[in-house]
């Protein structure tokens, strides 16, 4: 095995003959003229956000953190849940204590998760001008089955969350050592004849609530 | 060390293989139809970024960057990904590459996988050799399913069951997933895989997959896909095998930036594909324990040696040039005998076989340049393939008419009497051709040209004799 490693890099070696040493300057004169950081006011953001995603299918609740309690169980409701997952470290204040019922993933079984009815969370940040929601899997965020095994997702976003530009999500995830998994819609294919359908293995349907202050 | 790309080694070449296609009718309109729709989309997408030049350029200059620097990024990466837990594992070739993925598997005890599409994984010939030492791969990428069960190719890089229409899947799912009734709807067939998936997804215990992306600086893997089949795939099984082809490591976590915008609206016209899943190692409580990476060669390291085509390499596999090839759109993907089909897969198969096996992929193209203008790291595809026809013209290997003719040319030409000496045989000879300063139908050879359009007969009088007359005339 050591041999092959060897190999390999003795080829490459060979293979790209003199290299310049001076790799991290090389690294940094990389023409970086593509936007980086947004330039829309927070509104306009926000409305960027909520456009795209549902361009997806996603469905977009709107709330502010007083009536955030309220339209989750609202939420739930018009999708008829009763009980629903919810990550270990998931902070339970904001949740309605009647109609529906919190159950909290405490290493539960996949076949579990796979009978659930949904499951509840956060993400880390967001990206409004591709729709994206990033989750960091983490205690807050739960792991990663806890999102992909249920057929039903609601995720809670905080309109400080958002940024606009993939370069801003990306940078502010900020060399992360947990998992992260990038949701932009429910799941989907286009492999029959490119006809987009919506829901094959993961959730089939994603809503998301978005908090403004 | 023996590369081998798929079964390319035994393809038909590309004029016999695309001839035969060509008949088949409703293989050409399921092509037909699937790129036009990507096509649109991507354009639609593409369109509204205004900075998509600047991508681009970030694009090729990040992946130029990282070639040059391979063997130390390539180290990096291993010792980060080692760092956080993760094996690392190198193989030469395909061989040693299955070699290296059974030997995980048994020492597991383990006789079945879960896989989610990987491109690398058909190059090396994964499934057969899995199969012969006892273990069923199940493919979880729709359309891979459905090659799979239809015991088919793939015939495109992104979408390989493209040249397959819905009525043909619903019969392949009937005969295969032990079903008595199933419509033709793309929700009924997609719902048939969903639930025929569900259960190996929740009890197989190996799962193998590819990589779009591998970052030296953090060990980070990153694999994009659509279904979730891929996130079932990555965080469910107790052990992950990744089989990594070498040139898919990037220096650092943030030039994701540049690649997450470039892939999905190159590949699938869609602003984000809907997942992308990122895992550095193994993490405690979530997703497998055990983490392998397979990092592999077969060839890549022969392409990289060769400075002229060095950014075939940069290729991030998103198969907008197999889309917008006027050719591709007319044969389809198995033409080219590989699983790496379209323009890149006319300069990648020739190259990582040493130009053994596929001497006739470099000119399966009209060198329009539709694939290098939505090339996403601007690799210039038509270049690259008339350097690869030189090489095929120096190997000896390019076709003994084609051979003679360029000798007979070179010849001709290369003296001003023996120029005008064959003019005026040409003149001579064809005679019994041509018909209102036209030649429509030569004989041999020529006649591939006049099949379909007409040449320009040689007139009585060429430029160099009026000009010589003129001059001549002038002095007198």
């Amino acid at each position: 095995m050591n041999l092959a490693r060897q190999e390999i890099l003795q080829r490459i070696r060979k293979g790209l003959g003199a290299v310049p040493t001076n790799r991290a300057e090389h690294y940094e004169e990389i023409g970086r003229r593509y936007t980086q950081t947004g330039g829309l006011d927070f509104e306009s953001k926000l409305a960027l956000f909520e456009d795209r995603l549902r361009d997806y299918d996603a469905v977009v609740h709107r709330c502010s953190r007083i009536t955030l309690r309220e339209t989750i169980a609202d939420a739930l409701k018009q999708r008829g849940k009763r009980q629903m997952l919810i990550p270990e470290g998931f902070n339970a204040d904001c949740l309605p204590s009647d109609s529906v019922e919190f159950v909290r993933d405490a290493g539960k079984s996949y076949e579990e998760l796979d009978r659930s009815e949904g499951v509840l969370t956060n993400c880390d940040v967001a990206v409004a001008l591709s729709g994206t929601i990033i989750l960091r899997h983490s205690f807050a965020q739960g792991r990663r089955a806890l999102t992909l095994i249920p057929d039903y997702h609601l995720c809670i976003v905080e309109a400080s969350q958002i940024v606009e530009t993939v370069a801003e999500g990306i940078r502010a995830l900020d060399n992360p050592t947990e998992p992260i998994t990038t949701i932009s819609g429910p799941s989907a294919t286009a492999d029959i004849e490119m006809t987009r359908i919506k829901g094959v293995h993961g959730p089939r349907t994603l809503d998301v609530i978005l908090v403004v202050d | 060390m023996t590369v081998r790309v798929g079964e390319a080694a035994h393809a038909q070449d590309f004029p016999a293989a695309a001839k035969e296609l060509l008949t088949n009718t409703q293989l050409r309109h399921n092509v037909r139809h699937a790129t036009s729709v990507i096509r649109g989309k991507r354009a639609r997408v593409v369109g509204e970024m205004a900075d998509w030049e600047d991508l681009r350029e970030a694009g090729h200059q990040i992946k130029d960057h990282t070639l040059r620097h391979l063997d130390v990024y390539l180290e990096q990466f291993e010792e980060a990904c080692i760092r956080a837990g993760g094996k690392v594992h190198w193989a030469r070739d395909a061989d040693e590459a299955n070699r290296i993925v059974i030997g995980i598997i048994q020492s597991h005890g383990q006789t079945e996988v879960i896989k989610v599409k990987t491109m690398t994984s058909d190059e090396v010939g994964m499934n057969p050799a899995l199969e012969a030492a006892g273990i069923t791969p199940y493919e979880t990428d729709l359309a891979d399913l459905i090659v799979q069960l239809g015991e088919d190719k793939p015939s495109h890089i992104v979408v390989p069951a493209l040249h397959r229409n819905r009525m043909e899947i619903r019969q392949i799912f009937l005969d295969k997933m032990g079903l008595c009734e199933l419509g033709d709807k793309p929700q009924d067939l997609t719902n048939a895989a969903r639930h025929y998936l569900r259960e190996k997804f929740l009890r197989v215990k190996v799962g193998i997959s590819g990589a779009n992306f591998a970052v030296a600086e953090t060990g980070a893997v990153c694999v994009v896909e659509s279904e979730g089949n891929g996130r079932m795939c990555l965080s469910l099984p107790e052990v992950l095998i990744s089989l990594i082809g070498i040139e898919k490591v990037i220096p650092r976590f943030s030039d994701l930036e540049v690649f997450l915008q470039l892939l999905p609206r190159s590949a699938t016209g869609e602003r984000m594909n809907p997942y992308n899943s990122i895992w550095t190692g193994i993490s405690a409580g979530d997703g497998p324990r055990e983490f392998h990476v397979v990092l592999l060669d077969n060839g890549r390291t022969n392409v990289l040696a060769d400075e002229e085509s060095r950014e075939t390499l940069d290729c991030i596999r998103c198969g907008a040039c197999l889309n917008a090839c006027p050719v591709y759109q007319q044969t389809g993907g198995h033409a080219y005998g590989s699983i790496y089909s379209g323009p890149i897969g006319a300069i990648v198969t020739p190259q990582l076989q040493s130009m053994q096996h596929s001497q006739t992929l470099p000119y399966a193209s009209s060198l329009c340049g539709a694939c290098y203008e939505v090339c996403p790291v601007k690799i210039n595809i038509p270049e690259i393939l008339i350097h690869l026809r030189g090489k095929v013209v120096q190997n000896g290997d390019a076709p003994l008419a084609e051979w003679l003719s360029m000798k007979a040319a070179a010849f001709a030409l290369s003296s001003a009497g023996r120029l005008a000496a064959m003019q005026k045989l040409a003149r001579f000879a064809q005679w019994p051709f041509e018909k209102d300063g036209n030649l429509h139908h030569l004989p041999g050879l020529l006649g591939g040209w006049t099949e379909t359009r007409d040449l320009p007969s040689i007139p009585d009088e060429s430029f160099r004799d009026w000009w010589a007359k003129r001059e001549k005339a002038r002095q007198t």
